[in-house]
C-alpha cells in the first residue's frame, strides 16, 4: 500500500456537517468502521454509543474532535511510516590492506568499547577513498552479537576452534599469530581494556615483535609520519600524554572514536586456510571462584538485585537476593528508612553503578535513581504501578505484588538447581 | 585475611620482585609504586621464600628516597641495575632474571612514570621464554613447581589458575594493599647497585611527550533528518519504548520470563 495520504476534501467536509444526510456514512467510512459511536438500529432507529465518541488525548483525557479528521487519524492499520534504514551499504569487495581488531564481546555482545576501536579501524581503513582497507573483526568463541554489520565489520573471522570459554590467552595468541601469517593485517587495534584487549594486545606485540601503543586516545591523519597517522596516548599512569606515530599494534581507550552509524557492512565472513598449531599451555584454567557476592563493591557488581519502597517483606528480599548470587542495593527510601545500609544505595547520591543486570525491585524510578543505572545493559523492573518511569527505563517489567513474584523467582531457580543437580548426577 | 598462603612446601622458593620508582597522583613526588608495593607485599605474604627485590633505572638522590620505601616494608637488600635515564630496561632485566633464575617473579602491572605501558613483563615473559599471568590476587599454593594461584577479575570476579614455574605474575590493585613502610629499616636497608650496560631507547627519543590534556567529553549527536526529531531528542526524557511490560501475569509467569532473562544473561550460577 502507498503511504501517500488521499485526501477527499468532499467528504472530509460532510464528516464536519452534522446535518448533512450522507454524515454519518461517511464519519463511519472515515473512522475504518471500528467502534462507530452512530448506527442504524435493526428497527431503523439512529443508536449512539457515548463511550466510543472521542478519542484519549496524550494527558490521558478524552478529546471530542467534531473535525472529523483527528478520528480519520486514529483508524487502525495506522500510516505510521516505519522510520526506513537510510544507512548507506557498503562492500569492499578487494581491499587493499586489512585493519584487524579484536572486540572484547563481554557477555557475548559488542561493548561501546569495542564499537569505538571498529569506528577508529573504521577511520584508518576508509582515509582514502581509492585505496580502502577492510576492517577484520577476530572473534573467540560463541557470541551472540548481531549487529557486526552496523558496528562496520567487513569481515569476520570467527575462531570456533579454541575453546570457548576460560583463560586461554596462550591459545589465542598463537592463533592471532596465525592470522598476522596468513592475512598479514596492516594494523592491529585492540580496546585496552584491564583483562580482555589490554592483556591479549600486550601480548601480541610482544609475541610480534612490535613496539605498540598503549592508552590510545587519538587518533589524526599526519602527513609527516612514517604510518600518515599520530596518535595520542597516556602514559606515566594517565598524567602524561604521549604523542607519535602510529605503530602496527594499537590498544585504544574508550571513546578513542565515534562509532560507525552512517553506514552498514558486509560483515563477510572469512576462513584461515590452515588448522590453528597446537600449543602447550603452561597456564591452566581451574574455572571461576565462588565470591560472596555481598564482598563485591556495588560499583562493580554484574548482577544487583535492588529493593526500594515496593519491598515489604525484606526477610524474602535478602533471601531472594542469596539464592540468586545477587548482589544487593537500595533505592534512597529503602536507605532512609533504615532497611538497607547507606553504601548499598543505588543513585545520584550513592553509586553509580555498571551492572549488567539490573533488577529493580519496588522501585519507581526517581529520577536520580535513574542516573545511578545510566550504564547497566539490562533492567528488569518489578512493580505495582505499571506508569512509573522504572517500567518506561525497563528491559523487562513485571506488573505485581514484589514478594510474591521474589518467592515465585526464588522456587523457580531452586526447583532449576534441583533439577540440573539431578542430571549431573544422573549423568 | 588471605595473607599467609597455605602452602609449606616450598622452602627455598626464589620469588624476585621488580620493583620501580613511583609518583604520587596529587603531590608528583617520588613515592615506592604502588602496584609494585603491593607485589612486594605479595611475596612477603610466601612463607619460607627468599625474596629478591631487582630495580633497573637511574639512580638519583630522589629514586634512593623511593626505594627505601621498599626496603621499609621488611626488606634486607634492593638490587639496583644501574641504567642510564633514557634506557631500555628490558634487556638488563632479561640478563639479571636469566642469572639469577627465580621461580617467581612478581612485579606491578604499570609504572607510574615514563611510558607507563605495562608491556615489561611481556617482553621479559617472551624473552625467558616463561608463562605470564596478570591481575593476580592470592597465591594459593606451590607444589612440585606448580603454582595455584587466584586472578582477580573485573567486577570482583576470582578465576584460579595452575601455572607452570618459572612464571612471571603482575599485580594490579585488586591485589591485597601493602603494608606500611617504616622508617627504621628504610635508613637500614641496603641499596646494592651495579652498573651495567644501557641500551638506549631510540624511539622513545621521537616522541613528544606532555602534562595530560583533559579529554574532550563526548558530545550526543543526534543525527536525523528533521527537526521534530532532533528537539524531541533534545528535550524529551528517555523513553524505554523498546521494553517488554507483562501486567496481569500470575506472580509464576512473571518469575518465569524473569528466569528467562537472567538464564540468557548467563548471571545465574
Amino acid at each position: 500500500m502507498s503511504d501517500i495520504v488521499r485526501r477527499d476534501p468532499r467528504k472530509e467536509w460532510i464528516a464536519r456537517n452534522r446535518l448533512h444526510p450522507e454524515h454519518s456514512e461517511v464519519l463511519a467510512e472515515l473512522c475504518g468502521g471500528a467502534s462507530p459511536s452512530e448506527w442504524i438500529g435493526p428497527s431503523g432507529l439512529t443508536r449512539r454509543n457515548p463511550h466510543a465518541v472521542g478519542f484519549t488525548g496524550p494527558n490521558g483525557i478524552k478529546r471530542i474532535d467534531r473535525s472529523g479528521a483527528q478520528q480519520a487519524a486514529t483508524q487502525p492499520g495506522g500510516r505510521q511510516a516505519q522510520p526506513k534504514d537510510t544507512r548507506r551499504r557498503v562492500e569492499i569487495e578487494t581491499p587493499h590492506f586489512l585493519v584487524a581488531v579484536v572486540p572484547d564481546l563481554p557477555g557475548g555482545r559488542l561493548s561501546s568499547h569495542d564499537r569505538d576501536v571498529l569506528g577508529l579501524a573504521r577511520q584508518l581503513a576508509d582515509a582514502d577513498p581509492e585505496r580502502p582497507g577492510a576492517v577484520l573483526a577476530i572473534v573467540f568463541g560463541a557470541h551472540k552479537e548481531t549487529t557486526f554489520d552496523e558496528a562496520g565489520v567487513d569481515r569476520l573471522l570467527p575462531m570456533e576452534d579454541a575453546e570457548s570459554s576460560g583463560y586461554l590467552s596462550e591459545l589465542r595468541i598463537a592463533a592471532l599469530q596465525s592470522v598476522e601469517r596468513e592475512l598479514a593485517p596492516r594494523y592491529w587495534l585492540l580496546p585496552d581494556s584491564s583483562l580482555g584487549g589490554g592483556e591479549l594486545g600486550r601480548r601480541l606485540a610482544a609475541r610480534l615483535g612490535e613496539r605498540p601503543a598503549t592508552q590510545v586516545w587519538q587518533v589524526e591523519a599526519d602527513v609527516d609520519s612514517d604510518t600518515g597517522w599520530r596518535c595520542t596516548a597516556r602514559g606515566a599512569a594517565g598524567t602524561k600524554d604521549i604523542t607519535r606515530d602510529l605503530p602496527r599494534v594499537a590498544l585504544a581507550l574508550a571513546e578513542c572514536a565515534e562509532p560507525v552509524s552512517e553506514t552498514r557492512h558486509a560483515t563477510q565472513a572469512v576462513r584461515l586456510n590452515q588448522a590453528l598449531p597446537d600449543v602447550l599451555g603452561r597456564i591452566e584454567d581451574l574455572g571461576e571462584v565462588a565470591v560472596d557476592p555481598a564482598s563485591v563493591s556495588l560499583a562493580e557488581a554484574e548482577f544487583i538485585l535492588s529493593a526500594g519502597n515496593g519491598v515489604k517483606d525484606w526477610e524474602g528480599y535478602h533471601h531472594a537476593a542469596q539464592v540468586l548470587g545477587a548482589t544487593e542495593g537500595a533505592s534512597r527510601v529503602a536507605v532512609d528508612d533504615g532497611y538497607m545500609p547507606r553504601d548499598r544505595q543505588v543513585g545520584a547520591t550513592g553509586t553509580w553503578v555498571s551492572a549488567r543486570v539490573y533488577v529493580a525491585v519496588g522501585i519507581s524510578g526517581a529520577i536520580q535513581h535513574l542516573q545511578g543505572i545510566q550504564s547497566c545493559d539490562k533492567v528488569v523492573a518489578i512493580n505495582l504501578n505499571e506508569g512509573c518511569d522504572m517500567v518506561k527505563r525497563a528491559d523487562l517489567a513485571v506488573i505485581g505484588d514484589a514478594g510474591e513474584i521474589l518467592a515465585a523467582l526464588v522456587a523457580h531457580i531452586e526447583h532449576y538447581r534441583e533439577q540440573q543437580q539431578e542430571n549431573r548426577d544422573a549423568a | 585475611m588471605p595473607h599467609n598462603a597455605t602452602s609449606s612446601s616450598h622452602a627455598g622458593l626464589q620469588v624476585a620482585v621488580l620493583v620501580s620508582i613511583g609518583r604520587h597522583p596529587l603531590t608528583a613526588r617520588a613515592r615506592r609504586a604502588d602496584q609494585d608495593a603491593r607485589a612486594v607485599e605479595m611475596a612477603l605474604s610466601l612463607d619460607d621464600a627468599a625474596i629478591r627485590l631487582v630495580h633497573a633505572g637511574g639512580n638519583d638522590d630522589d629514586n634512593e628516597e623511593a626505594l627505601r620505601g621498599y626496603l621499609g616494608m621488611g626488606i634486607d637488600e634492593i638490587n639496583v641495575i644501574k641504567q642510564a635515564s633514557n634506557a631500555d630496561i628490558v634487556p638488563a632485566l632479561v640478563t639479571s632474571l636469566r642469572d639469577a633464575a627465580p621461580q617467581l617473579v612478581f612485579t606491578g602491572s604499570r609504572a607510574e612514570v615514563g611510558e607507563g605501558s605495562g608491556l615489561v613483563p611481556y617482553l621479559l615473559a617472551e624473552a625467558l621464554g616463561w608463562p605470564v599471568i596478570n591481575g593476580l590476587a592470592q597465591v594459593e599454593s606451590i607444589e612440585h613447581g606448580v603454582a595455584t594461584v587466584l586472578q582477580a577479575l573485573p567486577r570482583g570476579k576470582r578465576r584460579r589458575l595452575r601455572v607452570r614455574l618459572p612464571a612471571i605474575a603482575t599485580v594490579d590493585s585488586n591485589a591485597p594493599p601493602a603494608r606500611q613502610s617504616a622508617f627504621g629499616p628504610a635508613r637500614r636497608g641496603e641499596l646494592a647497585a651495579r652498573a651495567c650496560s644501557s641500551m638506549p631507547d631510540e624511539l622513545q627519543a621521537q616522541w613528544h611527550m606532555q602534562t595530560a590534556r583533559k579529554r574532550p567529553k563526548r558530545l550526543k549527536i543526534v543525527k536525523s533528518a528533521s527537526a521534530r526529531d532532533r528537539f524531541k531528542a533534545a528535550a524529551a526524557k528517555a523513553e524505554g519504548g523498546s521494553g517488554q511490560v507483562l501486567s496481569d501475569v500470575s506472580p509464576e509467569q512473571g518469575a518465569e520470563a524473569i528466569f528467562k532473562l537472567l538464564k540468557e544473561e548467563d548471571v545465574l550460577r
